[in-house]
């Protein structure tokens, strides 16, 4: 069992309200970095000091809050009405548990029952705001006794590993968040590496933004877990990605270019070293990336990413083989990393 | 006995319709300090009997609670990029609303196997499949493996039970999967624990059915084979919560629902409401108009018609991961029939079938 794969993507860290992960993070790193911080959105940076053979300054960046909901209000029967924080499919709350604020009362969300419904009704989507979280109060008093409205919600799933896969909640991002915590347990790399746990990812890459300012890398990479959509499918069966195929390397996404030289050095590390990879087919779907490409002057970047299948909803899955891939060719990128590769031409 | 661990062990263990073992099993370990015999029959019934105090041959009442839960059922065996992936079907009432991103067991051919239920995109779906619900042609199961160790175990045909554990609420709720119509089979229970503290003269013939979810197959079957001189089935219904307030809801926590319509004969009714009024439980009545969807239906036409009564519990969400009641509900659905059965006496049926001419009174 990944201990730290299930610690951390048990924990809740719904976008705006990171704390617990941003919490667990600093205590799974504190032994292993120079110094950390947390700046005012509430990423939380780290220095791991480097031996001074490669004059760069490295950010390692990885998102650690997930989707989620916010709780709006009560209605009088206790129930809670709640929005969706972050990209959310309707169609991925219904029968679903989900633990509500700081205490985590345990919440359901369901619906009218099937017996009850038109034949139309049984092949509609219920919409969010129809939904309501189902906490068990008598009341509206009973209810906010216990939650607050600005209250966060997040899917309960426990971690679990399924052979050469493991299921869990939110691997977009803990996966990248445990991918760099390994890289900050590893021996100094020849330059200081500044980990940025970033908020914020899922509402528009906002943690990304100021952090990236704050810490003002020569080079960036960033470590994510990226939608795989390897399933059977009438249309077209190519996959943008599959689990199992090792690590994902984005060249485009609907928010940038990659740093092409990034891109070489990934690739070209990846085969010398023997680590699976594939490329990701270009398209949609972006990451902290654009966001940090284009603060100051532009900064290199490139992202490497654990493919998961069933992206946003309480089931995600990732392929073991493919997380630890990831950790092997970050590490290997970086330590291939010189000044030459991101000198200006 | 602690009602919530009874009904963390019925709700978790899988028991879809028609694969009622497992269950069964459960429900046998549950009943035992209670009963003197067991019987299953051909298509897996499991009847416990506890004899009553009165001199052979004994009156019988049969409480009928269906162990059968809806479920899946593996539809093709699907290969993708050495994948392997199941697509499915129903088996029994399913909500395809509620399946996208579930947690399932697929009981193979010798083990069971963890999985998600899974789908592309609703973005990447052909335009007529973008708004609306996920539907088996969209859905697949996923237990994470390569194409070959899915074929080895897994096979057309094989069951596959949703996944969840029971989870406490606020206020004496519980949720989870299977509470239709695991919660009455803890009530059951805690009658046949109730009876185990009181005489009772009457046998009890306590019935966990199979096969309700589908066609009420356990409910004919059994009332048939054990020929009793009255009947309870016990269900849930509808309780009143989000989407669900109009008439023919309840309050989930407000007791016992007492049904009448056509498969409640109106004596038992009238009886069981006596029972409540004299242990002073709230009760609410429901109705049914013509089918009540319950193994009452089954069992009152058993033979030459069998006394049937119906009691239900308020339930949220029905036929869905996370169908919630409260755990006093259930209590006092067990001592409500606990509490009936040991006041059955020898001229119980006289008066049941005096009533059926009797002038109505108030």
């Amino acid at each position: 069992m990944n201990e730290l794969l299930k610690n951390l993507t048990e924990a809740v860290g719904v976008s705006g309200e990171e704390k617990e992960v941003r919490r667990l993070i600093r205590d799974l790193i504190a032994e292993h970095v120079d110094e950390w911080h947390v700046d005012v959105m509430g990423n939380l940076i780290a220095l791991k000091k480097g031996t001074g053979a490669v004059n760069l300054r490295v950010m390692v960046d990885a998102h650690m809050d997930e989707v989620g909901l916010i709780v709006t209000d009560f209605d009088s029967n206790g129930t809670l009405k709640f929005d969706g924080v972050g990209g959310f499919d309707d169609r991925a709350l219904l029968g679903k548990v989900v633990q509500v604020g700081p205490k985590k009362i345990t919440g359901v969300i369901g619906a009218r029952p099937i017996h009850l419904l038109s034949a139309s009704q049984r092949n509609s989507v219920v919409k969010s705001d129809d939904m309501r979280i189902d906490i068990g109060a008598k009341n509206k008093d009973a209810a906010s006794g216990k939650v607050n409205i600005g209250d966060r919600a997040a899917f309960v799933t426990e971690y679990e590993e399924l052979g050469p896969t493991a299921i869990g909640k939110s691997f977009d991002n803990r996966a990248g968040c445990a991918a760099l915590v390994e890289l900050l347990r590893e021996r100094p790399f020849p330059f200081d590496l500044i980990a940025t746990f970033t908020v914020q990812e899922e509402v528009g890459l906002r943690g990304a933004t100021t952090a990236a300012y704050g810490v003002k890398p020569d080079v960036a990479l960033i470590l994510e877990c990226t939608p795989a959509y390897d399933l059977p499918n009438k249309d077209d069966v190519s996959p943008n990605v599959a689990l199992g195929q090792g690590p994902s390397i984005y060249v485009m996404d609907s928010g940038t270019l990659q740093d092409p030289r990034l891109v070489s050095l990934i690739t070209q590390t990846a085969a010398d070293n023997n680590i699976p990879f594939q490329i990701r087919r270009p398209g949609g779907g972006g990451t902290n990336t654009s966001a940090i490409q284009r603060v100051r002057g532009a900064i290199p970047a490139a992202t490497i990413a654990v493919p998961g299948r069933y992206a946003h909803t309480p089931t995600m899955m990732i392929n073991l083989d493919d997380y630890a891939n990831v950790v092997k060719l970050a590490k290997a990128t970086l330590l291939n990393l010189t000044e030459d590769i991101v000198k200006r031409n | 006995m602690d009602t919530f661990k009874l009904l963390q062990t019925l709700s978790e263990t899988p028991g879809p319709s028609g694969n009622e073992q497992a269950i069964a099993h459960v429900v046998e370990e549950w009943w035992q300090p209670y009963a003197n015999r067991f019987i299953r029959d051909h298509v897996g019934n499991l009847m416990a009997i506890r004899e009553g105090s009165g001199a052979a041959p004994r009156r019988s009442i049969l409480l009928a609670a269906h162990m059968d839960e809806i479920a899946l059922m593996v539809f093709q065996v699907v290969s993708h990029n050495g994948s392997g992936f199941l697509r499915v079907s129903n088996v029994g009432g399913v909500d395809i609303r509620h399946l996208y991103g579930q947690l399932v067991v697929v009981h193979g051919r010798n083990k069971n196997f963890h999985g998600v239920l899974g789908s592309l995109p609703g973005a990447m779906l052909p335009d007529d499949r973008r708004d609306k619900p996920f539907g088996y042609e969209d859905l697949v199961v996923d237990v994470g493996l390569p194409l070959a160790e899915v074929e080895a175990e897994i096979s057309v045909g094989d069951f596959i039970s949703f996944r969840q554990p029971l989870r406490k609420l606020l206020n004496g709720r519980i949720a989870g999967k299977a509470l239709d119509n695991r919660a009455s089979v803890a009530a059951v229970t805690l009658c046949l624990e109730y009876l185990s503290q009181r005489s009772h003269s009457w046998d009890v013939v306590a019935v966990a059915t199979v096969q309700e979810e589908t066609r009420l197959l356990g409910a004919f079957t059994s009332a048939h084979s054990q020929q009793p001189d009255a009947a309870i089935a016990i269900d849930v219904t509808f309780g009143k919560g989000p989407g669900a307030n109009d008439g023919g809801t309840f309050e989930v926590g407000g007791g016992p629902v007492l049904d009448l319509g056509p498969n409640v004969h109106t004596g038992m009714f009238k009886a069981l409401k006596k029972t409540a009024e004299s242990l002073e439980m709230t009760v609410d009545t429901g109705t049914h108009s013509r089918a009540s969807g319950t193994d009452a239906f089954g069992v009152q036409v058993a033979r030459s018609g069998i006394p049937t009564g119906l009691i239900s519990i308020p339930l949220r969400y029905m036929h869905t991961m996370v169908e919630s009641v409260a755990l006093k509900d259930v209590e006092r659905c067990g001592r409500l029939m606990g509490e009936f059965i040991a006041q059955l006496d020898d001229k119980f049926l006289d008066k049941l079938a005096a009533g059926m001419m009797e002038e109505e009174s108030d």
